[in-house]
């Protein structure tokens, strides 16, 4: 006896196909995000300066008086070339050289904030929604579009796309994310009217005007909310992406942007509690520590749960959950990367040689990380005696390569050419410590299931760390890897349920290897009598 | 030191060769006209639809075959020369063997239907067959695929990816019901109906029209329906490739006759994977396995025999998996397409019609004999220990949620298939209790 099926005559009749095709409602969506991006970008070039002493409203603040007095020659007088503008400053601040290239770019971005007139000067508003609002309503409508498909995995046409195969859209797409990193890093003086068109909503939520980093924070947090939809909706069959998902979304949001937010509108020392050493590599530096000393109670409490973090619970939540519990369902790094990047992780190169490189080069940042930091401590608590000037130009020289170059530059601008994880892949040391638990103590692995792997390659072309997740799943063997961000797509994609992200034993992570079983020999039988 | 010549780089003939490389030093040769790398076959579609590139398909990178010794050739081999231990390949050359194995894989079927051979007919089962339908769909408005089986499902799905209208011949009733049972078969046949693929069941194609450029332009079918068309996929099922062989000393029957230990009647011959036809002594009917899994199993047994550790090739309980478009399917033991003698089933289906389970066990004692389960993973080490231990169907039922293969966080559905159980044979199981998520996490 089995149990009824209901079916109604309609089930067995073709229905209307879901397939493919440009539905009007992603177009419409893709429009307003060409638009919103448009706008954005045009921003840069929008609007004339003109100092007005009187009116030096956010750079009183931040540049101190007799270098204000300097810029009386100009004041008044109307530019309306940016760069004109920026040299006009530059010779009458620093005429001789003696301001510092960090200090000068933080004088020139205020000021040139201040000399903004035009259209975003008077509206920050309207460009602020045309260009941010635009860009991410487009970028939900079209993927939402998305909802009437199937659900199930749908990774088709990607390897034909030019965004998603290294065609020519992609190599614009990464130009354009290097060019703005550069500008963001190091000139981000050119950015002011687009940074200005933030000054409302950073005030409404800081109390303070909007600098670059005001401006990377929101459209970092805007774009993993946006491609966050996208997440929602391509794996809604899928509660591991849902909910890890909505993590990446909450820690991003909430810990990320908020909380450092509100600590600067009440004047404390602002920190992402959840970035943890040595990803974040400031934390032991002399400044951060005087800061945090500095600062009473709360500061205390940021210094102690900063290392209980680093030095306790990254280690524990890593033997328990493995390395996914930060890189995956936490980090803000992977939160882009698994939202943002989630298009691009087929680009991971799987080769052995690129593996030998990752293992060189994350320990090789790892080592640079702990170096510094220790000279960074012994610094601080010898007065500077032992290191002396080296610490900060150890400090200086990691904050370029890493923290910014390579972190930056090459971790998001390399997506639509390396995979979405080159920076977690090749250069994170917190990564490099975390994998370095999961490898030798923790319970997570990922389990395959008895001979059922078809060899098909879904899983290693999926897997945005290049693991060749396929070697081990063909060979019925557990996969162990420093590297595995625990993402959990390989066993998502695999079409025949060969995958499982798992905690368990850490003793029970090994297993027999189908490949070397021993079969059913006349050898082996014999030697079984004869014993 | 011998050498070891294997025709044929698929699955099979690749994992001879590794394993004969894990236990000797043998001199080892691989030919095969099909491609230079070992890729897997059963990604062909992937590749169709944008999922990956032929290079994902490869198992191995390029460097492998050098680094572990393994001789590539592409060549097509023509004849054997048993007698002088010696292929004749297709370029001309000669290559002499000490040691010969035939894994030479399948060709697809064709019965025999007027205008099979027309430019816009073909089957899929070699990377120059995906080459050939990318262009036998160029700017295309339908396509007819006709026979009901793994890949003509696949090629359903493919061609969907690529917008092109499909419309497939089943001669069943309902989809693979000659393999699977009514209730299974109806839900993967009312699924392939939701993407939009016009199925036409119990329905068999007459004849392949052509049209005036000589290329198909429709075909009818046994309903004396005329439907017009620009590819006809054929995709009734597969047989071994016994071409190189059919005149040889070397026995054949559908497929290389070989005994338990992969040996043919021929010394110094073996064959495996998809070529391959197991003698079954007291059996109508022998083996034939096409199948993945199989193929690498007897590679891995045939490695060892032709090391000198003659290994009877023993597939073991059996198992398979599959997926339906959406819908992944797994299989332990055996589970007949219709009811036999003595059986009892379970059956339970979702009320989405994606997920459900098919457990068939002895009406005498229980034991369970056989499952099918579409929608869930399972876990096969834990279904192969019950089917050898012969647990019986409420052992099953009660440790349920140990098998469940679903990745974390997955709605359970352990619970609603014991109550359904419980409803059907008026008992009233438990589930072992499973250590939920939050349990595991600190267990
Ligand atoms: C589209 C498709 C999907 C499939 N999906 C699945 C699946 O999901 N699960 C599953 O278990 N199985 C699946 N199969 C079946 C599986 O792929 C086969 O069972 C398996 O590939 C057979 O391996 P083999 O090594 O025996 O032969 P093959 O892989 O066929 O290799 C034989 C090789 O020998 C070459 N050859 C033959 N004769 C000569 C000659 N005279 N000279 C030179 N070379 C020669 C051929 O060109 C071919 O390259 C699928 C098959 C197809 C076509
Ligand atoms: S192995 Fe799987 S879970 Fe780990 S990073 Fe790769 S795709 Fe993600
Ligand atoms: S584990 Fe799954 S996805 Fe990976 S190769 Fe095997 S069958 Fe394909």
């Amino acid at each position: 006896m089995s149990t009824a099926q209901q079916h109604s005559n309609s089930d067995f009749t073709p229905a209307h196909s879901h397939h493919g095709g440009l539905s009007a409602m992603r177009l419409v969506g893709l429009i307003l995000f060409l638009v919103g991006m448009a706008t954005f970008t045009a921003t840069i070039f929008l609007g004339n300066y003109q100092i007005d002493l009187a009116r030096l409203d956010q750079a009183s603040e931040k540049v101190p008086a007799e270098v204000i007095e300097k810029l009386s020659p100009i004041a008044g007088k109307t530019f309306d070339s940016k760069v004109e503008m920026l040299n006009a400053i530059e010779s009458s601040i620093n005429a001789d050289g003696s301001i510092q290239p960090y200090q000068l770019g933080v004088y020139k971005l205020w000021l040139m904030k201040d000399a903004l007139r035009g259209p975003i000067a008077d509206n920050p508003w309207l460009w602020f929604l045309l260009s941010v609002g635009l860009a991410s309503l487009g970028g939900i409508l079209f993927h939402m579009a998305q909802r009437n498909t199937l659900p199930g995995i749908k990774h088709d046409h990607i390897w034909f796309s030019s965004m998603m195969n290294r065609g020519i859209i992609g190599i614009l797409t990464g130009t354009y994310l290097i060019l703005f990193y550069i500008l963001l890093y190091w000139n981000a003086e050119y950015f002011t009217n687009t940074i200005t068109m933030f000054d409302p909503i950073s005030q409404f939520i800081r109390n303070l005007p909007a600098d670059q980093w005001f401006l990377y924070g929101f459209l970092y947090t805007m774009t993993i909310v946006v491609m966050g939809v996208r997440m929602f909706l391509k794996y809604r069959h899928n509660n591991y992406h849902l909910i890890r998902t909505a993590s990446i979304i909450f820690f991003q949001f909430g810990f990320a942007f908020l909380l450092p937010s509100l600590m600067e509108r009440f004047s404390q020392p602002s920190m992402d509690l959840k970035n943890a050493w040595p990803l974040n590599y400031s934390f032991f530096m002399d400044w951060n520590l005087s800061s945090l000393l500095s600062s009473g109670n709360f500061g205390l409490f940021l210094l102690v749960w900063g290392t209980i973090l680093s030095v306790v619970l990254v280690p524990l939540f890593t033997y328990l959950y493995g390395k996914r519990w930060y890189c995956s369902w936490v980090c803000g790094c992977g939160g882009l990367a698994e939202t943002l990047g989630d298009p691009y992780r087929q680009l991971s190169n799987k080769g052995v040689k690129a593996w030998q490189v990752e293992r060189i080069m994350i320990h090789s940042v790892l080592v640079f990380a702990v170096i510094m930091t220790v000279m960074q401590i012994v610094n601080y608590t010898s007065g500077g005696a032992i290191f002396g000037d080296y610490t900060w130009r150890v400090n200086q020289t990691y904050s370029f390569l890493i923290g910014s170059a390579f972190a930056g530059v090459v971790g998001t601008g390399f997506y639509p050419f390396m995979g979405n994880r080159v920076w977690c892949r090749f250069g994170c040391p917190l990564a490099a410590i975390l994998g370095i638990v999961q490898k030798i103590k923790s319970r997570f692995v990922i389990t395959t299931n008895g001979g059922q792997c078809i060899s098909c390659g879904n899983c290693s072309t999926y897997c945005e760390m290049g693991i060749d997740v396929r070697w081990y799943a063909q060979r019925g063997q557990n996969i162990i890897r420093n590297s595995c961000v625990g993402c959990g797509v390989c066993a998502a994609v695999c079409p025949r349920g060969v995958l499982r992200l798992e905690n368990v034993n850490p003793d029970e992570r090994f297993n027999v290897v189908l490949d070397d079983e021993v079969l059913h020999s006349v050898e082996n039988l014999k030697k079984e009598i004869a014993a | 030191m011998a050498h070891i010549v294997i025709i044929g780089n698929g699955i099979a003939g690749i994992t001879t060769a590794r394993h004969i490389r894990k236990r000797s030093d043998h001199h080892i040769t691989v030919i095969s006209a099909e491609t230079d790398h070992f890729f897997s076959r059963t990604a062909l579609m992937y590749i169709y639809m944008g999922h990956m590139t032929y290079e994902h398909t490869k198992p191995y990178e390029d460097h492998f075959w050098s680094k572990n010794r393994i001789d590539l050739l592409r060549a097509y081999v023509n004849a054997i020369d048993i007698e002088k231990k010696a292929l004749s390949l297709g370029d001309g050359r000669t290559i002499s063997y000490d040691k010969l194995v035939l894994a030479t894989g399948s060709q697809s079927n064709k019965f025999g239907w007027p205008g099979q051979d027309l430019p816009g007919v073909q089957g899929l089962y070699s990377y120059q067959d995906l080459e050939l339908l990318e262009e036998n769909t160029e700017n295309i408005q339908r396509a007819v695929i006709v026979g009901g089986g793994l890949i003509g499902i696949e090629l359903a799905e493919m061609l969907a990816t690529r917008d092109i209208p499909v419309t497939f011949l089943i001669r069943e009733e309902w989809y693979w019901d000659n393999i699977l049972p009514i209730e299974e078969a109806k839900l993967v046949t009312r699924h392939v109906y939701e993407h939009g693929i016009d199925l036409r069941r119990s329905t068999n194609l007459v004849e392949i029209l052509a049209g005036d450029d000589g290329r198909v332009r429709g075909i009818t079918t046994d309903q004396g329906e005329e439907i017009s068309c620009q590819l006809v996929g054929l995709t009734p099922g597969v047989h071994p490739n016994i071409d190189l062989v059919k005149d040889s000393p070397v026995e054949t029957g559908r497929g290389v006759l070989v005994n338990d230990y992969l040996e043919t009647n021929v010394p110094d011959i073996y064959a495996c994977g998809d070529c391959a036809e197991i003698i079954v002594e007291g059996e109508a009917r022998n083996r034939i396995e096409q199948l993945w899994y199989t193929g690498r199993m007897q590679g891995q047994a045939l490695g060892r025999t032709i090391c000198g550790e003659r290994t009877f090739y023993e597939r073991g309980l059996w198992f398979n998996s599959a997926k339906f478009m959406d819908i992944e399917y797994q299989t332990y033991g055996f589970v007949p397409n219709r009811p036999r003698e003595g059986d009892a089933q379970f059956y339970w289906e979702d009320e989405g019609h994606r997920h459900c389970l098919k457990i068939i066990y002895n009406q005498s004692d229980k034991v369970v004999t056989g499952m099918n389960v579409f929608g869930i993973r399972m876990s096969q080490d834990v279904w192969h220990r019950w089917l050898k231990e012969k647990r019986d169907i409420n052992f099953v039922m009660t440790h349920l949620p140990e098998a469940n293969f679903d990745p974390e966080f997955y709605k359970a559905f352990e619970g609603e298939i014991i109550e359904a159980f419980n409803r059907q044979a008026g008992t009233n199981l438990q589930p072992s209790r499973q250590p939920g998520f939050f349990q595991r996490l600190f267990a």
